[in-house]
């Protein structure tokens, strides 16, 4: 059982305001607290970006990385302790402009982390260039003529790589994501959340009511068992955009493969005992 | 002096490394000390490989160049190698496969039909490396059973007919020497010591010595020289109740590491400098957040892919200055197995008990040379796991000050996932609680909490070791690998009677005995610096922190290892 004030820090949040990452803020803690977990019960790893200040605004065990090492620094502590929730909370520089190759690789291992990703289309924290994530032609302070190249697609990377859980949601629509974040939360595997969130200050482009305009949430008859259709789906970039759940599957996560690891974490395993590395220095002989 | 030495060379890809892991092992079970060492290119197959063995019934060190007994695989060995031949040495090649000049002449050739006798037993030409091995056993008197041993123990996994193959391989090369050159087959020497001892090479010390301290957690890329170690940690990963991670990427590998350390396990990579050049800002978020971690780093001739086989040690100033901002980063610099073992279970002590990144510096002759050494003993290997919170400690507020303010600049670590206690780490400067401040004054007092947690292991480096005479007319200072030649050129010196030479090995580069260094060369007669580097890395830094300026250098940079011989040349110049 948790509410609300359990995740309350001494700090106030600094984002602008209208910044969208209140909402991913708001639903992520909405979600904790439908879960009913408590702040030491989960481990949040966090980027460098504007995102990564909520290190100092909710309340938990975390740890907040290098620009771009979210992802491995997540992967690390779950393998040494795969018994704590383990959440990394990440922007579009750091996941695709630095970090590309590790989402790769956890999607792929299908790693038991959850990863939300700040989806915003541009810098913020350095005062507005472009990120990989911005459309073609915006216009930043590093591309005044506009991006010239496309964007990379995170669902399409992702579900692409092999996340087992692949979702969109929209900053601008709490209780959605809160509804995905609960998904998210309780997936065995590797879940990948891209989330629209609009920046009040560098991003005039897509503001808030540019998604309202332009996304819709993925029907009920839609099910989101079939990697092919899923992948077709997250190409999906027209007039409008499809939210929701594009992909999920049950399949073994990398720490049910890995032996030593089946009945205890590896913080709770004993060291070996001195004569097991006794016998495996008569190997030596 | 009482040594010998035995080398193999021929195309890669025809088993001359395990050649020499099975004599190397048949040795040191009949009491000899060996050293070995490989060369090869940077090729998978084709290449030109060697493995060449010194061994002596008496303390050895290091390697001596003149080859003794060579076994020649292919022409090529014996055209690369003629002038390494020392007066009488035995040449063992196929005459049946190709013809060869026969100089020098001091030299015997004996041409022993490898192909046909592997052929008569059932095998192919992969297998006249085992017939070598019967015919080496012959020529340096050791008796056929120790070979016969080894080989079934080693191919016990691969069933009973290819041991029963080798072994009879082995044994026609054996017999081959003494039908027909019985006047080389040596005698058998009982052997002077009995004690027990491993085959170990410096890299498999390493990762001997992380599992005694406890190592839970290891990411590694593989890169020469490392990987022994990953080999290793990833084939008894499950009996120990490790885990071995292979990363994408360096990057991967340290931030992985770091998580790991986080979460409450030793943790501990390891690379070569470009894997390095990686880990560099990885080096500084532990450094940051106070993380212990060990950072296994061996080095090879740079810059940017270099020589990935050979050796040197060119990256010492690298490793001491890697990163941004001022923070603590440990090294020990093992000189030799026993070292490697010791002072990798050291490494993590230091690293948990200062919470900051601890350097194993390492290069390539010490990771894949082959020593034999007394067992090591796991009894001998103590855990300190420095500052932990207890659960109670953790839990006595709602949140615990991760970074709370001490006397020595080191403040208690939590463990994540206890019920009480939360708190955070943070790359950025952070307060007592972990929370993101840039406050002038609490940047200077967390900068000086960091450095004063150096300030606390400068007190507690050792004494570095002096190997010789106390009073020695000529010091000789190095680090490192270098000490095996050093040792044994000191010997030389000390045989021939006319001077006597010392020398200080230094293992701890951070913290660094500084005071003992200052008063070991303040009393010197003459001190001559050995390095594996261009710029005498060792001698800027001892300069550095004594103000000693050693001018007497021996310097190799050509990607080779020192053999005694180079050093004994060296201080010629000099004395």
């Amino acid at each position: 059982m948790s509410d609300f004030a359990d995740f309350k820090t001494p700090c106030q949040p600094n984002w602008c305001p209208g910044c969208g990452d209140f909402g991913i803020w708001a639903s992520l803690k909405q979600t904790l607290v439908l879960l009913g977990w408590n702040p030491t019960d989960f481990v949040l790893v966090y980027g460098i970006g504007c995102h990564g200040h909520m290190v100092n605004f909710l309340q938990s065990y975390a740890i907040e990385t290098l620009h771009g090492r979210p992802i491995p620094v997540a992967e690390g502590f779950h393998l040494a302790n795969h018994t704590l929730p383990t959440i990394v909370v990440a922007g579009d520089g750091d996941t695709f402009g630095e970090g590309t190759n590790h989402l790769v690789h956890a999607a792929r291992r299908n790693i038991d982390i959850k990863m939300i990703l700040h989806d915003n289309q541009v810098y913020g924290l350095t005062t507005g260039q472009t990120a990989p994530t911005a459309q073609k032609g915006f216009k930043t302070k590093s591309t005044p003529f506009g991006v010239i190249e496309d964007p990379v697609n995170p669902l399409a990377i992702a579900i692409a790589s092999g996340a087992t859980f692949v979702a969109r949601g929209f900053a601008g629509d709490i209780p959605n994501l809160t509804k995905i974040f609960a998904e998210g939360l309780r997936h065995r595997g590797f879940a990948f959340i891209d989330v629209f969130q609009p920046c009040v200050t560098f991003n005039h482009v897509n503001t808030y009511q540019w998604y309202r305009d332009h996304i819709y949430q993925l029907p009920d008859s839609y099910v989101p068992n079939d990697r092919g259709y899923a992948f077709q789906k997250s190409l999906e970039w027209t007039d409008k955009i499809p939210v929701g759940i594009f992909f999920r599957e049950d399949k073994p996560t990398y720490v049910d493969q890995t032996p030593q690891l089946s009945k205890s974490p590896l913080i709770s395993l004993p060291n070996a005992p001195k004569e097991t590395i006794e016998k495996l220095f008569e190997e030596f002989v | 002096m009482n040594y010998k030495t035995w080398k193999i060379g021929g195309e890669a890809g025809f088993g001359i490394m395990v050649s020499g892991l099975t004599l190397s092992k048949a040795l040191a079970r009949s009491g000899f000390h060996i050293i070995e060492i490989n060369e090869y290119p940077s090729l998978i197959r084709g290449g030109h490989n060697t493995v060449s063995i010194t061994f002596s019934p008496d303390e050895l060190s290091a390697q001596y160049k003149p080859v003794d007994v060579l076994v020649a695989l292919n022409k090529q060995t014996i055209e690369y190698h003629r002038e390494e031949l020392g007066g009488g040495a035995i040449v063992i090649y196929d005459g049946s496969q190709y013809e060869i000049e026969k100089t020098p002449e001091s030299a015997n050739f004996l041409s022993v039909p490898l192909l046909t006798l592997a052929k008569s037993v059932g095998g192919d030409l992969i297998m006249r490396n085992t017939v070598a091995l019967g015919v080496s056993m012959a020529i340096l008197g050791i008796d056929f059973e120790i070979l016969s041993n080894i080989l079934t123990s080693q191919f016990a996994k691969k069933g009973e007919k290819v041991t029963t193959l080798n072994v009879s391989a082995a044994r026609k090369g054996y017999d081959y020497i003494f039908s027909n050159f019985k006047e080389f087959a040596s005698k058998k020497e009982a052997p002077k010591q009995t004690q027990k001892q491993m085959v170990v090479t410096g890299a498999e010390a390493v990762g001997l010595g992380a599992i005694s301290a406890g190592m839970k957690f290891f990411a590694a890329y593989p890169m020469t020289p490392i990987n022994a170690i990953l080999n290793l940690m990833a084939s008894i990963q499950e009996k120990m109740g490790i885990v071995y991670k292979q990363p994408e990427d360096e990057i991967a590998g340290i931030n992985m590491a770091i998580g790991a350390s986080f979460a409450g396990v030793r943790s501990m990579v390891a690379t070569s400098g470009g894997g390095f050049s990686l880990m560099v800002e990885g080096t500084s978020l532990a450094g940051m957040i106070e993380q212990p971690i060990v950072i296994v780093m061996g080095m090879r001739p740079g810059p940017a892919t270099g020589l990935p086989t050979w050796t040197g040690q060119a990256d010492l100033h690298f490793v001491l200055n890697a990163s941004q901002g001022e923070f603590p980063r440990l090294v020990v610099a093992p000189g030799d197995a026993q070292e490697a073992f010791y002072l990798t279970s050291v490494a993590f002590n230091l690293a948990d008990t200062y919470q900051t990144p601890t350097f194993v510096l390492v290069d390539k002759y010490l990771c894949e040379t082959r020593y034999s050494t007394p067992i090591f003993e796991a009894s001998k290997v103590s855990i300190d796991r420095g500052k932990i919170a207890t659960e109670r400690e953790q839990g006595k507020e709602i949140e615990f000050p991760r970074y709370t303010f001490t006397e020595d600049g080191i403040s208690p670590r939590g463990i994540p996932g206890r019920k009480k206690g939360v708190f955070r780490a943070n790359s950025d400067e952070h307060n007592e609680y972990g929370y993101s401040e840039e406050s002038a004054e609490n940047t200077r007092k967390m900068i000086e909490k960091r450095m004063k947690k150096q300030m606390a292991a400068d007190k507690i480096a050792p004494d570095p070791v002096i190997y010789g005479e106390k009073d020695a007319d000529v010091t000789v200072i190095g680090w490192g690998s270098t000490k095996g030649a050093a040792l044994e050129a000191i010997k030389n010196f000390k045989e021939e009677g006319k001077i006597s030479v010392n020398y200080v090995q230094l293992n701890y580069v951070n913290p660094f005995p500084t005071v003992a260094v200052s008063r070991i060369l303040g009393n010197c007669k003459r001190v001559i610096d050995v390095e594996g580097n261009h710029n005498g890395q060792m001698a800027d830094l001892i300069r550095m922190k004594t103000g000693y300026e050693i001018k007497n250098k021996i310097l190799k940079y050509d990607g080779r290892p020192f053999y005694p011989e180079d050093i004994i040349e060296g201080l010629k110049k000099y004395v």
